[in-house]
């Protein structure tokens, strides 16, 4: 099983799914030179979002302890510990801002 | 606002002395806007507003000036008060209504009210003033007798009261070999009797101290250049020192008012009646100056704040007065509580004693009853935990007979008398007559104090307060457990927990059972798995399994996180010492990898700037020249730093140097609920700094002196100090008792400072735990230290033979040798900066 995320219309595959721990993440370089954060948490379930903190700039949130608050998984900066939801990627402790979030599964191709 | 013609008008109220009765009683003007219907001026002598002058002691065990004040910063300006410091009156016109000043400068009143305190008495003996005697009064007195006390070995107070025995306990903290001349038969002569005088004579005996009691002073003896050598003592003996502290009580201060023809005192004292009004109706005395309707003098600070309620009651316009005051007092003298509370030396006619005595323990308590039961004071000293309840009891029948009341648990006592058992009108701060029924009508303590001020006078009732209030509500420490770090730490200890999911599931809130948890609970949890890790059986890795997945950025990468995604690298250098060569290699490396240095405040060297893909080659090279991790990243041990010590300094007195390897060698690697400093001085010139560390060692001549809850950084704490001489066996012994105790009991992120600060019962309490092993955890808390010591390996070393654990520290998953490309630096004084123009995107939010 490996790790994907949906870039336009096609699926990028990152790397085998047993490369991220449960509960931890990893970064990624996109082909157009981003950086993603991939995480899986401890259900198994994987989530994507964009790897630079937008408070700081520095790109670490694939570094941050991910957690969750009322059933929605989100990540905590390791600089400045500002949480962002993995699904939408918007910032759960200030409402201006947000990280863009991006389609992921675990796919066999 | 009234306009400021009207101001000018307003009749000019003049308090001259600002010490803690002045504070109080400008504070009562305040409640009863008499400072705005008055303009309120104040003369004070002392350079500084109001302190504490009650815990003045303190100030030697490292309270500040600032910490002891009693005046609010704005205090004088939101009122419109105006204060003068230095500025003492030195003579009074009662016909022109002046007062005036040794600057020459005068005051007009309308209304006068002295608060001029006492003074020290000092016997008047020959050498009285010779160079090395000192009063007790002021933080002046304090800062002289410090200064003194470096260049002395041996101090003389004379006095064995109350001041006395603090003034004692005072040198002996500063060093000093202290011996204590009473004149009367017994020590506290005034507060216990005479078996009360037994105990507390052979527990301060037991410290080391040298008491003479029945003994008057009968002469100074100086040196030829009039500095003092010794004591002559009316019984004959010589008694060699090289300081005094006269500390044989105090007089009223009345000079301004006997020249200015005020009625006095036979025996002192400003004669004031029951609105503290003396001989002349304009004029007010209140405090130690003042002798009231009772013909007393108090020296005290509760009935003097109660004199100052009456006054300003009576300048109000109130109803208000003072006839006297209950003497109850509690204190702790060197470590030992006496309190005495009512009629303690049963005065009373027909008055029967209950006396329980322990001279093993040191402890004495006394109960006065009348023949129908009812209680009437009491001495307790040693133990006078039950001060708190019995001084409300005072005038009735307790509830439980008086032999139940004194006698020590497993003895047919105890009986459990809660604050629950008393009514709603017992006084439980006599400071500020504040009864129970107020108190509880608070939520909490900083309302009880703020609403009654309970609790800020002398601070004995403050455990009962925390009684009588409602517990607050969630302490839970996150929304996934409702537990306490502590709780938890207990239940990880006694299950055997070594899995977060596990402990989550069986013992989260319900809501985050089966959750992913939160970034609070899983390091703390990480944190504790790693502390009990040898007791529970589970890896002591800190990246073993699921434990890698709990840990924060920092210990995951073993480095610290700095501002642009980079690292910093601590390498250990035990205690600051360090060879050329392991120095040669931290250059090389640097220098190799391009990393900034700079010294640490901790004695090490921290290397910035590297990548987290650059981490396993720089440490291999140190791994390879010797070194192992700091642990910087992590809540843990971080340095214990030391002086040269008695090796190469001609003041050191022990081996501050091997001491600190020893220790940093003993607890590396120990995870925390915080991170841990800790410092070796060789002396006690404290060139380490030992006092501001979590634990701090400082020689003395024959062992060592251990501190504790010291800390720098926002708030700065000094450290306790809680035992003397100890020998090197002895300190690791209690060290290991204290780290494992804090560790068992903190909050997540609560440093050793703020700990002690919470713990219940404090230093004293601690001391129990764990010197006297009044919990029996002692044994427990050794052995979980020498599992630890036994079972620790270096976290860097580890990491690097295992390639698994090596495949993480990459910049990114899917591209292992390419470098993170906004991790950039740019030149700035010879070394590099993070670049953070890369890291701002055009357009893009601005970075904070």
């Amino acid at each position: 099983m490996n790790l994907q995320l949906k870039l336009d219309d096609a699926w990028f595959t990152v790397c085998p799914a047993g490369a991220v721990q449960p509960g931890r993440g990893v970064a990624a370089l996109l082909p157009d030179g981003r950086h993603a954060a991939l995480f899986i948490d401890r259900s198994g379930r994987a989530y994507a979002i964009d790897n630079r903190d937008p408070f700081t700039g520095a790109s670490v949130l694939s570094r941050g302890l991910i957690g969750s608050a009322a059933g929605r998984a989100f990540v905590a900066s390791p600089l400045l510990k500002q949480r962002f939801d993995l699904e939408s990627g918007r910032c759960l402790d200030d409402e201006e801002v947000a990280v863009q979030a991006y389609e992921v599964r675990l796919g066999q191709q | 606002m009234p306009p400021i013609l009207e101001a000018a008008a307003r009749p000019t109220l003049l308090l001259v002395g600002h010490g803690m009765v002045g504070q109080r009683f400008l504070e009562a003007l305040v409640e009863r806007g008499v400072a705005d219907s008055h303009q309120v001026v104040v003369l004070c002598e002392e350079p500084r507003a109001a302190y504490d002058r009650v815990h003045l002691t303190s100030y030697f065990e490292g309270t500040s000036a600032d910490e002891l004040s009693l005046t609010p910063a704005d205090f004088m300006e939101r009122h419109g008060i105006e204060l003068h410091l230095g500025e003492p009156g030195q003579s009074i016109d009662r016909a022109a209504k002046t007062v005036t000043t040794p600057a020459g400068r005068t005051f007009a009143y309308d209304i006068l009210v002295l608060a001029t305190g006492s003074y020290p008495f000092v016997p008047p003996v020959p050498g009285k003033d010779a160079e090395g005697c000192f009063v007790y009064r002021t933080i002046e007195d304090l800062e002289a007798i410090e200064t003194y006390a470096k260049d002395a070995a041996r101090g003389a107070v004379v006095g064995g009261g109350l001041l006395g025995l603090e003034a004692a306990g005072a040198l002996k903290g500063l060093g000093l070999s202290t011996q204590i001349v009473e004149f009367a038969p017994r020590l506290m002569p005034a507060q216990v009797d005479e078996g009360g005088g037994a105990a507390l004579l052979r527990t301060i005996e037991r410290m080391g101290l040298d008491v003479r009691t029945g003994a008057g002073t009968q002469e100074i003896v100086t040196d030829e250049a009039g500095r003092v050598t010794g004591m002559l003592l009316t019984d004959g003996t010589q008694l060699p020192t090289d300081l005094v502290v006269f500390s044989a009580g105090v007089r009223p201060r009345d000079q301004l008012a006997r020249e200015c023809g005020l009625e006095v005192g036979e025996r002192g004292g400003i004669k004031v009646g029951e609105e503290c009004r003396t001989s002349d109706d304009a004029v007010y005395a209140i405090g130690e100056c003042a002798q009231t309707v009772d013909g007393k003098v108090y020296g005290l600070v509760a009935p003097g704040y109660a004199m100052a309620e009456a006054a300003a009651d009576a300048i109000a316009g109130f109803p208000g007065s003072f006839t006297g005051a209950d003497m109850s007092t509690k204190l702790k003298l060197l470590g030992v509580d006496v309190a005495s509370f009512g009629d303690a030396h049963g005065a009373t006619e027909g008055c029967l004693d209950v006396v329980y005595a322990d001279s093993r323990s040191g402890t004495y308590k006394k109960l006065v009853v009348d023949p129908d039961g009812k209680l009437l004071g009491g001495v307790l000293v040693g133990d006078a935990d039950a001060y708190g309840m019995l001084r409300p009891l005072t005038g009735s029948v307790p509830p439980v007979s008086p032999e139940q009341l004194v006698l020590p648990a497993g003895a047919g006592g105890p009986v459990k008398l809660g604050p629950d058992a008393l009514p709603d009108e017992a006084i439980i701060c006599s400071c500020h007559n504040v009864t129970k029924g107020q108190i509880c009508a608070c939520g909490t303590l900083p309302e009880v104090k703020q609403c009654t001020k309970a609790g800020t006078g002398c601070g004995s009732c403050v455990k009962t307060i925390l009684q009588l209030l409602p517990q607050s509500g969630d302490k839970g420490l996150c929304g996934c457990f409702g537990h306490t770090r502590a709780e938890l730490y207990e239940i990880v200890r006694v299950k055997r927990i070594t899995s977060y999911a596990r402990l989550l599931d069986e013992h989260g809130r319900d809501e985050a059972r089966g959750s992913e948890g939160c970034e609070i609970c899983k390091p703390t949890v990480g944190s504790i798995i790693a502390s009990l890790a040898p007791a529970i059986g589970a890896d002591g890795y800190v990246l073993a399994g699921e434990q890698a997945a709990l840990q924060d950025t920092n210990d995951h990468f073993l480095a610290n996180m700095q501002r642009n995604g980079s690292y910093s690298i601590v390498p250990r250098i035990p205690g600051g010492e360090i060879t050329p060569e392991k120095l040669i290699v931290i250059g090389e490396v640097a220098r190799d990898y391009g990393l900034y240095t700079k010294i640490t405040g901790g004695q090490r060297i921290d290397l910035f700037g590297a990548r987290v893909d650059q981490l396993p080659g720089i440490w291999a090279r140190l791994v390879d020249a010797g070194f192992e991790s700091g642990h910087a990243y992590g809540k843990a041990l971080r340095t214990v730093k030391s002086c040269v010590g008695q090796t190469w300094c001609r003041y050191g007195v022990q081996d501050s140097v091997r001491m600190a390897i020893d220790l940093e060698l003993r607890y590396r690697g120990l995870r925390a609920p915080h991170k841990l400093k800790s410092a070796v001085s060789g002396c006690a010139r404290e060139c380490a700094e030992a006092q501001s560390k979590d634990f701090g060692v400082i020689a003395t001549a024959s062992g060592w002196n251990l501190y504790v809850g010291g800390n720098g950084g926002m708030t700065p704490r000094h450290a306790d100090l809680l035992a003397q001489d100890l020998s090197d066996t002895e300190l690791i012994r209690l060290i290991d008792r204290f780290l494992m105790f804090y560790i068992r009991t903190a909050d997540r992120l609560e440093r050793t400072a703020s700990w002690l600060e919470r713990l219940e019962g404090g230093l004293e309490h601690l001391r129990e735990v764990i010197v006297e092993d009044s919990l029996g955890l002692c044994d427990e808390l050794e052995s979980l230290m020498a599992a630890h010591v036994a079972g620790y390996s270096d976290e860097w070393a580890e990491t690097l033979q295992d390639p698994e654990r090596l495949a993480r520290f990459v910049s990114f998953v899917n591209a292992p040798g390419t470098p993170d490309p906004t991790v950039q630096f740019v030149a700035e004084r010879d070394q590099m900066k993070p670049d953070l123009q890369v890291l701002i995107p055009e357009g893009a939010l601005t970075a904070r």
